[in-house]
């Protein structure tokens, strides 16, 4: 797999940092699992926060934080190893495989007319999450955005105004955008996609129907 | 209780002190661990909860998983100081955020491995903390500032934003000059 579209700084640090909310972490982790590259970048940037730690100004705490510690590590017990239940393949990564609750096979599409998608519940209030499946060859409606849009391919691959985007890839569009993504001829295309505002969609007839159809 | 000052001499011991703990529940390498790191894992809290009470409790909280988790440190797969990093960041997004942090699992079937399996020697080089100390004294001081707040502010982009007066997109695009500029010095150093 060649993956051209990596994560940049902002979300590389932010999510490093941890500032970053639970739904574009959801779209950075699948970048993540899958490029082995950004995952080199991310230990560097971690790495980064561990040096930056060490150089940090020490703060003196409490006298008896020692011995508080030390009093609560007789009920602590160290993590045993753990075996954990894995399966043998898998075609959706984690983390979003859990939550989805299941692989690929497992998915309840809802039907859009040339794609169906899942919404995906996650924690965060300020985003939504969705796995989308744009048919083979088809576009979906043309639209700007209210906000940003994380777009993570998981399989096949579509093209839009911008690139061509392939398993792995990860698109990062901002408000400025207008695109109207097609699915490459040979496969459906799956993929993750975080938004933190309703989608702008051009044609008058797809707004009418976009709060019945949730999207 | 002495300190540590000097942010050059990071403790290099700190991998054996967890590989001990891991290994035989060693009490005196804990001890030592937590003279080392405690008051920095309190200070970066600290920074974030602007909350003495909330930055000890979370600083406990962290050590004690520190000890509970040695067991999955290794050593040859990065710093302790970055581990250490990582446990605490975590416990302050779930215990004070009250959020869930989605990662990666490094053993899923649908991860996708390196190309090359032995490359991580380098990165393992570039990361080392000597170097990575030695980079960031190379940097100037506002860069050095604005990866620190990236860390260590727990709304950097607008709190920078709000004390320089600059808007958000170019407070964004001076953090990745900075990381740039952090990444490149590492080139140089190896």
């Amino acid at each position: 797999m060649t993956i051209h579209h990596h994560l940049n700084d902002d979300l590389l640090l932010d999510y490093a940092a941890g500032t970053l909310s639970e739904g574009w972490s959801l779209a950075v982790a699948c970048h993540l699992a899958m490029c082995p590259q950004c995952r080199d970048q991310l230990a560097l940037a971690e790495a980064t926060g561990g040096a930056l730690l060490e150089e940090l100004a020490p703060v003196e705490g409490p006298a008896d934080s020692w011995e508080a510690l030390k009093t609560r590590l007789a009920a602590a017990p160290q993590d045993k190893a753990a075996p954990v239940a894995r399966p043998a393949s898998a075609t959706i990564p984690e983390p979003l495989r859990s939550y989805l609750g299941g692989d690929l096979e497992t998915i309840k599409w809802r039907n859009l007319g040339n794609a169906k998608q899942v919404l995906i519940k996650t924690g965060d209030p300020t985003t939504q999450a969705r796995l989308l499946c744009i048919a083979a060859g088809k576009p979906v409606p043309e639209h700007s955005h209210g906000g940003r849009e994380l777009t993570v391919v998981l399989k096949g691959s579509f093209h839009d105004e911008v690139d061509r985007f392939g398993p792995g890839d990860i698109e990062d569009a901002d408000g400025s955008l207008t695109h109207q993504p097609v699915a490459d001829e040979h496969e459906d295309c799956i993929c993750l996609a975080i938004t933190d505002a309703p989608l702008k969609f051009s044609s008058r007839l797809v707004r009418l129907v976009q709060p019945i159809l949730g999207i | 209780m002495t300190h540590r000052t000097d942010a050059a001499a990071p403790p290099t011991e700190t991998g054996a002190q967890i590989v001990a703990i891991a290994a035989r529940a060693d009490m005196a390498a804990f001890e030592a661990l937590f003279k080392d790191f405690s008051p920095r894992v309190r200070a970066y809290l600290l920074k974030l909860t602007r909350d003495g009470q909330a930055a000890e409790d979370l600083m406990q909280e962290t050590m004690l998983a520190i000890w509970r988790k040695a067991g999955q440190f290794d050593p040859e797969r990065g710093q302790a100081s970055a581990w250490i990093f990582t446990i605490a960041r975590n416990i302050w997004i779930d215990a004070w955020r009250k959020q869930k942090r989605p990662a990666f699992d490094p053993d899923d079937p649908a991860l996708v491995p390196p190309a090359e399996p032995d490359a991580p020697d380098l990165l393992e080089q570039k990361q080392s903390g000597a170097a990575l100390h030695e980079a960031l004294k190379t940097l100037p001081q506002e860069q050095v500032e604005l990866i620190r707040l990236s860390f260590f502010d727990e709304d950097s982009h607008s709190t920078i934003a709000a004390r320089t007066g600059l808007p958000i997109g170019t407070v964004k695009s001076r953090i990745r000059l900075a990381f740039g500029r952090l990444r490149a010095a590492l080139e140089e150093l190896k």
